[in-house]
Formats: C-alpha cells, sequence, structure tokens
C-alpha cells in the first residue's frame, strides 16, 4: 500500500475492538459516559486522519483521479 | 384538526408544491437526474451523502433506541464514521469504472464486472429486498407522527394509511426533482429542531447534559454503558462492522457515487462527513432525557420517545413544527427509497426479462409500480411489533452481502467467478432470510459458542458464509476449467 494509508486502520481499531476495553459509564468526560466520550473523541481522530491522508495522498495531485 | 396536524399538513403541501413547481419547465431526462450529469463537485456530494444521514431512522429510531436501549444506539454513531473511512479507498475505483463505461444503477456495476446479466437480476432483487423495510420504517415514523401530533384524534393503522399516501402522492406529483429541492430544507430544519431539543430537554429537566447523565445512572445504572447480554459488546462490534461495510451497498447510496465529477469531491467528504456525523449527539441527548420523563413505553413503542416528551414540554404549535420536521426526514428519504426500488422493478428486472422494452415503457412501468410497492411496505407496516432501529437492521443484513463480491471485483486480478460471487450473495441472503424468519440467534445456531460470542449480529455470520461459499464456488470453478482444457490439450496432443 501506498503512502500513509495504513493509517485508516486506526478508526477501525478505535471504534471495533476499543468498545470491549472502554465499555464502562465512569468517569464521565464532558458530561458524558465514558463509552460515549470514547466514540466522540475517535469521530474527532478520524476526521483528522483522514485530512492526513487526504494530504499526503499521491493519487489528489492529479486532477483526473 | 388541532394546530400541529395544521402545521404538519402544511409542511406536506409545501414539499409537494416544491416538487411541482421544480418540475416545471425544464424535462430533465431520467439519465440527466439519476446521475446529475457527473458534475458534481465536492459541496454537492456533501448536501447529497449528508442528506441521507438524517432520516426518520436518526431522528425517532436513534432517539427511541437510546431511550429503550441505552448505551447500544451509540453503534449509530460509529458505524457511519467508519463506513466514511472505507468510503475514501472504495468509492474511487467505482465512481471510475462507473464513469467509463457510462453506468447508471448498481446492478449495473454488478452486470459490467463480472460480465452477467443474471449476477445483475440477483443484485436488483437484494436492493428491492432491503429496500421494503427501509421504506417500512419511514412509514412507521410517518404514522408516528400523524398519531401523536393528532392527540389521539387519529388512530395509528388511519395515521400510517396517510403517511404512506402521502409519501405515494409526493413522488407521483413531484418525481424526482421534489427530492432534490425538499431535501436542503429538510437538513437545514432538521440541524436546528435536534441541536434545539438535544439541548434544551437535558437542561430544562435536569440542568444540563452531565446531571442528565447522572439521573439516568442512578435510576438504572450501567444503562448508558452496553448492557453484559443482549445488546452486549458483542452485538456492538459486529453491528458496527456489518452496518459500515453495508452503508453503501444500499442500492440509492451507491446511485449517489455516480453523480461525483471528480474522485477528489468524493475524497474531500470523508473528511467532513464524520464530523457532520456528531449532530447524532444530540438525538441521543433527547432519548435520554425522555427515559424518567415519559417512562413506561416498551416494545416498539420506544421510537415514541422524541414525540412523547415533545407533546408534554411544548405547545401543540411548536410540536408541530417538530412534526412538520419529522415528516420531511420521512418524506424526502421514503420517496428517494419508493423510486428506486419502482425503477430497479422496471429497469433492472422488467427489462432483463424484455430485451426489447424502450425507454418509455420502462419509466412508464416504473411510475405504476410506485403505488404498487408503497402497498407492500403498508401491508408489513400494520403488521408492525419491529423496533424502527431493528427494521433498518434486517435491511443492512441483505445489502452487506453484496460487498465481498464488490470490494473483490475492485481488485486487478480477482479470483472470484461470477458463479462464485452468484453462489456467495444467494447464501448469505439465503441465510439472513432464514434467520429473520426463524428468529434464530447465533445462541440457538451454534450452541457450543461461549456466551458473550453468541450476541454476534446475525449478518455477520450470514456475511462469513457468503465469503466461504463464493472462494469455494469460484475456486472450484477455475479448477474444473483448467482441468477442462488441460484434458482437451491432452486429446488433441
Amino acid at each position: 500500500m501506498r503512502g500513509p494509508y495504513w493509517l485508516g486502520v486506526l478508526p477501525f481499531i478505535g471504534l471495533v475492538i476499543g468498545p470491549f476495553f472502554v465499555n464502562r459509564v465512569t468517569p464521565t468526560i464532558l458530561g458524558m459516559p465514558f463509552l460515549l466520550a470514547w466514540i466522540v473523541a475517535w469521530i474527532l481522530l478520524t476526521a483528522l486522519i483522514m485530512a492526513v491522508i487526504y494530504g499526503l495522498d499521491p493519487d489528489n495531485r492529479r486532477s483526473d483521479l | 384538526m388541532n394546530v400541529a396536524l395544521i402545521f404538519i399538513a402544511a409542511a406536506v403541501l409545501a414539499a409537494v408544491c416544491l416538487g411541482v413547481l421544480a418540475r416545471r419547465g425544464k424535462e430533465m431526462s431520467l439519465e440527466q437526474w439519476t446521475v446529475g450529469g457527473r458534475g458534481f463537485g465536492a459541496v454537492f456530494v456533501f448536501l447529497l451523502l449528508a442528506g441521507e444521514i438524517y432520516t426518520t431512522f436518526t431522528f425517532l429510531g436513534g432517539s427511541g433506541f437510546a431511550y429503550g436501549k441505552g448505551g447500544p444506539a451509540y453503534y449509530i454513531l460509529a458505524y457511519g464514521t467508519l463506513a466514511y473511512v472505507i468510503a475514501y479507498f472504495m468509492l474511487p475505483p467505482i465512481w471510475r469504472f462507473a464513469k467509463e463505461n457510462r453506468l447508471y444503477s448498481q446492478p449495473d456495476f454488478f452486470v459490467r464486472k463480472y460480465d452477467s446479466p443474471a449476477l445483475g437480476v440477483i443484485v436488483a432483487l437484494v436492493g428491492i429486498v432491503a429496500l421494503i423495510p427501509y421504506l417500512v420504517l419511514q412509514f412507521k415514523g410517518l404514522g408516528i407522527i400523524v398519531e401523536i401530533a393528532g392527540y389521539g384524534d387519529i388512530s395509528p393503522a388511519v395515521a400510517i394509511w396517510i403517511g404512506a399516501a402521502a409519501v405515494t402522492l409526493y413522488v407521483m406529483l413531484s418525481g424526482v426533482h421534489g427530492s432534490a429541492w425538499t431535501s436542503v430544507a429538510k437538513d437545514t430544519m432538521i440541524l436546528v429542531v435536534v441541536v434545539f431539543l438535544g439541548i434544551y430537554l437535558p437542561v430544562h429537566y435536569y440542568g444540563g447534559i452531565g446531571p442528565m447523565f447522572e439521573a439516568v445512572e442512578q435510576a438504572k445504572p450501567g444503562f448508558s454503558a452496553l448492557p453484559n447480554h443482549g445488546e452486549s459488546v458483542w452485538w456492538f462490534s459486529s453491528t458496527v462492522l456489518l452496518t459500515a461495510l453495508g452503508f453503501y451497498m444500499w442500492p440509492h447510496s451507491f446511485g449517489s457515487i455516480y453523480t461525483a465529477k471528480n474522485a477528489n469531491a468524493i475524497r474531500k467528504n470523508s473528511i467532513v462527513l464524520p464530523l457532520y456525523q456528531l449532530i447524532l449527539l444530540f438525538v441521543f441527548f433527547v432519548g435520554f432525557a425522555a427515559i424518567l420523563q415519559v417512562p413506561g413505553l416498551t416494545g416498539s413503542d420506544i421510537d415514541l420517545a422524541l414525540f412523547k416528551l415533545s407533546v408534554k414540554t411544548f405547545d401543540p404549535w411548536f410540536v408541530g413544527i417538530i412534526g412538520a420536521t419529522g415528516v420531511l426526514t420521512a418524506l424526502v428519504p421514503g420517496s428517494m427509497i419508493l423510486m428506486t426500488a419502482a425503477t430497479l422493478l422496471a429497469n433492472n428486472l422488467y427489462r432483463a426479462a424484455h430485451k426489447s422494452a424502450d425507454d418509455e415503457r420502462v419509466s412508464k412501468l416504473a411510475k405504476l409500480f410506485v403505488p404498487i410497492v408503497a402497498l407492500v411496505a403498508v401491508y408489513f407496516t400494520l403488521r408492525g411489533g419491529e423496533t424502527i432501529v431493528a427494521l433498518l437492521l434486517m435491511g443492512y443484513s441483505f445489502v452487506t452481502q453484496l460487498f465481498p463480491a464488490l470490494i473483490l471485483s475492485l481488485t486487478r486480478q480477482s479470483f472470484v467467478s461470477r458463479e462464485g460471487a452468484i453462489a456467495g450473495i444467494v447464501v448469505g441472503v439465503a441465510t439472513v432470510a432464514i434467520i429473520s424468519l426463524t428468529h434464530a440467534t447465533i445462541g440457538t445456531l451454534l450452541p457450543w459458542l461461549p456466551e458473550a460470542a453468541r450476541e454476534i449480529n446475525v449478518g455477520i455470520i450470514a456475511l462469513v458464509l457468503n465469503v466461504v461459499v463464493m472462494v469455494i464456488v469460484s475456486l472450484a470453478m477455475r479448477f474444473a476449467i483448467s482441468h477442462a482444457s488441460g484434458a482437451s490439450r491432452a486429446s488433441a496432443g
């Protein structure tokens, strides 16, 4: 695989495997149960990860693709 | 007629008028509309894809699931996010192939990739079967809104008939153009209403989001995380994975990929769309706020949570505004689903059997199928019993069966043969159908599994069987062909 594509695996680790380890109500973060806060954090991280992948993706330099 | 119903009726009327107006003047060809001339930039693709997130499913189903099940509802936040990650890598090659081959529908893609009209028919059938529960849940949502906004004047069955008639009329009068126009209005309204409700209700009843979750935790310990049984963490992870894979397998979502001007427009959206998902948080807040305020809703009645709480909290005119928003979230996607199902029937099933049929005949037939599909969905809606989320998960189990054959067809040298793809999809879909009809779970099918693993989403099991059969049949075909050609070479030599 080219470039930083492997970064795309991280959200799956966070959101599919992660819940097995963070399935709890406390501590709450910003008033939210821990599991919900974990998922929200991963949504923000995923947006960031996709921005990094997009920025480094060689395909995006070619306008026809 | 009370003030809430007047608001809702006005919203339906306004949507139909917008649609009729949009149709007047310009006679767009079906092809121009279905793929928008393949000229949509990043912003338009965003509007199209983002609009698909907010349906009755999220509005009533999401809040109802948070109310009735608690933590398991979070899966709705997680799966969309992962679907956009997959989309970044998967959609550009689909888009490119569709552009090169001038494709218009999802079955077209499979027909061309596998060079098999039979596979196209099967894919169209899977799409139609999956779309029915999706349509049923929109009707259910419409029924709920009309019933509750009627403050007891309208029975649930009558409410469902009114809702179904509204969608059918809407599709037949305004056609495709109406959907495009009203979806922008719908998205703006739902954004404002959901964020308002998600902040106002927790603050009004509990003094904030944090105190609300504390109150829920006191009343029902552990409710805002995943339970040990039923919708456990095993259920959660397998459901997130299944629905993330299936996200773009819906016939109407698949078609929206074709509208993009270039692959960059699609890739850019993978950055923004996860953030847009966060609006769902406010839907969950409404559901959690309802737990202690309108207790006692069980079974499929949990879908009523948002409206019951709204009726308790607000004056009828404001319930009318929320109802009008809810009606639009069912009307717009409902019309898209209804049209997609009717078009699949006419274009991909009827035409496959009658090769000589011309475009005019096919589009006439598609219009004829609209009320028929609607009636079938009304039948299933009235039989009822399932929650909105359960209905969508059933549809997802069906469409996700298309994923393995699709993703492997994108690799450069796929080993999957057309027989393998057909056998895999048929076995996967049959497994889902049997499991849904007999209400089996993994526990009853594989009783030797450890307790926790029995709660894996049944769609995943069907998917595994699908892949196994696909690989075995593909390899067997390859072996048989090489064997046969080897034998003929031997006899020739």
